[in-house]
């Protein structure tokens, strides 16, 4: 009989049966959809209430060419956004800084001022449309970017929904844009999760990030194990700044991959759910429900899509969106096929978003909470993905606790040896790839786009220098300077620095402006390298 | 062969450059990793100093070509016209042609088989 085994390394058998789960406890362990422990999911009729919300990731040139994408996925049923900066823009930098070379607009669009938000957000009304901003190390200033704009629309702040990703300590293990040494970009994580909850109430001002740890490298276990370790952290941190756990904890998001074998991903999320719940209650004592909940969005896996046979990676994100349903998710996004190659076309994000909606409307996956709850099987990797998770969580504790861990590099250490372990495991065919590693046709060409390249236009940064330009030009010098001295000033202190970040902001001081206020005072970040 | 692969420019996805120093030091190469985030400048810096024979550029944002061009012109100011310099990372086909015409020794696409990269690296590189 051929041996399997987990992503998480454990192996699987082939048959599971009531003695697989003997000893559980039905009321503690599962409870039902909607209540605690959320085993089973965070409502109580999960997609017959309300469907998941479709929000894939978009964003490339100038602010007028993303509005144009939004509104081209919204007239197709998108019913929010989810919105890619481009490297500049995340780290802080100008268009016309010298570092931005070749970079501006390539991965995201360029923001440089409030004018660029304002254009990208025109005509989306934003008491309506929910939009999470994959911003990290930059998340305070265009977050309050964000605010100012929804302030001028006339928006009821208490109906501007946004999620800023705002999780900078992922961004140390994986992605990068850190800017900042890891305790002032702490403090900065707070100062925007403290400012939103007292002004935009309904906002979610961090989604914590196992996802790109796990496109890192890291296993399925690790990826909620480490998710869980920085949510606490941050829960934490928040707790000791003074704020009631309750008043914050409803507000947590989530944002998780599920690209591996569809039960593994179910049964990681089922046990996530119930640790994370058990977490915010029993270590926080946080007593409203809400704040038990582990609420994500559950999505991309881009590292699972490939260049061989791209149209193959359609296939690969039906499964994704069947995984993300049948595991929970309350938001999805999916990767495009043609996302191994390039900045996606237009047709490539529309596929993906009626992959989700066939998956919804036609293949039934939103008819039932929890449909695999009961099975043999998913409840036993439900109980073994648990017991793995904490062994995770335990090693990371070994490594001095998250934070710790991070700064040393040690955790970097060991998602990197986790990716030369997967890479191994592709060379061997231990992991297999159909029309990578089996199944390859014989003389197959080697790998044929078929796919349309993005036109990167060489233009955008021009457009966007001149525009820049003209915005300085414009604005109110002396208001611009003082802001961003009282914004230094305020980063010597303690004190919460959203208020100084806003006025900043609507005074038209530029991004790379209110970064260097901020950087002249902590400093930058010197990466761990631990070879 | 010493080898230094380094991440130029803002793209911060350091997965495939950790996996291959991994798997070339586990072939017996010396190795050297820059970390994140850096200049080409302060690139040809370090391969100067540390005397590589071949500089290995991983790049995901799509600026591999002015990235690229800023390393080959400064290993060449700096006289170091041995010193090989190959790029991997998402490169469209369409742009294969126009690296190696800068004087790219060999370009390692995205989906290149981790030991077909080794065993270049073996060999000569050409």
């Amino acid at each position: 009989m051929r041996e399997v085994k987990a992503h998480a390394g454990f192996p699987i058998k082939p048959v599971y049966g009531p003695e697989d789960v003997a000893g559980r406890d039905v009321e503690r362990d599962l409870g039902r959809p909607g209540e605690y422990p959320f085993t089973r999911g965070i409502h109580k009729h999960m997609y017959r209430d309300r469907l998941w919300t479709m929000r894939q990731y978009i964003g490339f040139g100038t602010p007028a060419e993303t509005n144009a994408r939004f509104k081209y996925l919204m007239a197709h049923g998108q019913d929010a956004l989810n919105v890619a900066f481009d490297l500049p823009t995340q780290l802080g930098l100008d268009s016309d800084d010298p570092r931005a070379d070749g970079e501006v607009g390539r991965v995201g669009m360029a923001i440089d001022t409030l004018a660029d938000m304002e254009e990208a957000f025109a005509g989306i009304p934003l008491d309506r449309v929910s939009v999470s901003l994959t911003i990290n190390g930059m998340a305070a200033p265009i977050t309050a970017m964000y605010f100012a704009v929804a302030d001028e629309q006339g928006a009821a702040r208490d109906r501007v929904v946004t999620t800023p990703q705002n999780d900078i300590l992922k961004e140390f293990v994986a992605r990068g844009t850190w800017v900042y040494p890891v305790e002032p970009s702490l403090r900065l994580v707070g100062d925007l999760i403290e400012y939103a909850a007292r002004h935009y109430p309904r906002s979610n001002p961090v989604s914590v990030c196992g996802y790109h740890i796990r496109e890192a490298g890291c296993t399925t276990a690790q990826e909620m194990a480490y998710g869980l370790a920085i949510a606490a952290a941050y829960i934490d941190m928040m707790v000791r700044r003074g704020m009631d756990v309750d008043e914050f904890a409803p507000r947590v998001s989530f944002n998780f991959t599920a690209w591996g074998k569809i039960f593994e991903e179910v049964a990681k999320f089922r046990a996530g759910r119930r640790l994370y719940a058990r977490m915010v209650r029993e270590r926080f004592g946080a007593k409203n429900p809400k704040s038990w909940m582990f609420r994500t969005l559950i999505g991309g896996g881009g590292s699972a899509f490939v260049p061989q046979e791209p149209e193959n990676n359609i296939v690969r994100g039906a499964y994704i969106a069947l995984a993300a349903a049948l595991s929970g998710a309350q938001t999805m996004a999916l990767p495009t096929y043609d996302e191994a190659y390039t900045i996606p076309s237009a047709k490539a994000q529309l596929i993906a978003l009626r992959t989700m909606q066939i998956c919804a409307e036609e293949a039934g996956a939103a008819d039932t909470a929890d449909p695999l709850g009961g099975s043999y099987f998913v409840e036993a990797l439900t109980n073994q993905m648990e017991g793995q998770i904490l062994a995770e969580i335990a090693a990371v504790e070994r490594m001095g606790g998250i934070v710790d861990a991070i700064k040393s590099g040690a955790l970097q250490a060991e998602v990197a040896r986790q990716a030369y372990r997967f890479e191994q495991a592709l060379a061997s065919g231990e992991v297999p790839k159909v029309g990578v590693n089996c199944h390859v046709a014989d003389g197959a060409a080697p790998a044929d786009p078929e796919v349309e390249l993005y036109a990167f236009d060489a233009a955008v940064a021009a457009t966007q220098v001149a525009k820049l330009t003209r915005v300085r030009r414009e604005r109110d010098d002396r208001a611009a300077r003082a802001a961003l001295a009282r914004l230094s000033d305020e980063a010597r202190g303690t004190g919460n620095l959203m208020p100084a970040i806003v006025e900043a902001v609507k005074a038209y001081a530029t991004l790379g402006e209110i970064n260097r206020a901020m950087k002249d005072v902590f400093g930058e970040h010197k990466e761990p390298v631990q070879w | 062969m010493k080898v230094l692969i380094a991440k130029p420019g803002l793209d911060g996805h350091d997965r495939g450059a950790k996996v291959v120093v991994q798997a070339l030091r586990d072939a017996g190469l010396e190795v050297v990793y820059t970390g994140l985030k850096r200049t080409p400048e302060e690139i040809v810096a370090e391969a100067v100093q540390e005397d590589v024979d071949v500089v290995g550029l991983s790049i995901l944002s799509g600026a591999h070509v002015p990235l690229a061009r800023r390393v080959l012109e400064g290993l060449r100011a700096e006289g170091a016209h041995d010193v090989r310099v190959v790029v991997g990372g998402i490169i469209p086909p369409r742009d294969v042609d126009a690296l190696r015409a800068l004087g790219v020794s060999r370009v390692f696409p995205m989906g290149t088989p981790l030991p077909d990269i080794v065993k270049a690296f073996q060999g000569d590189l050409a």
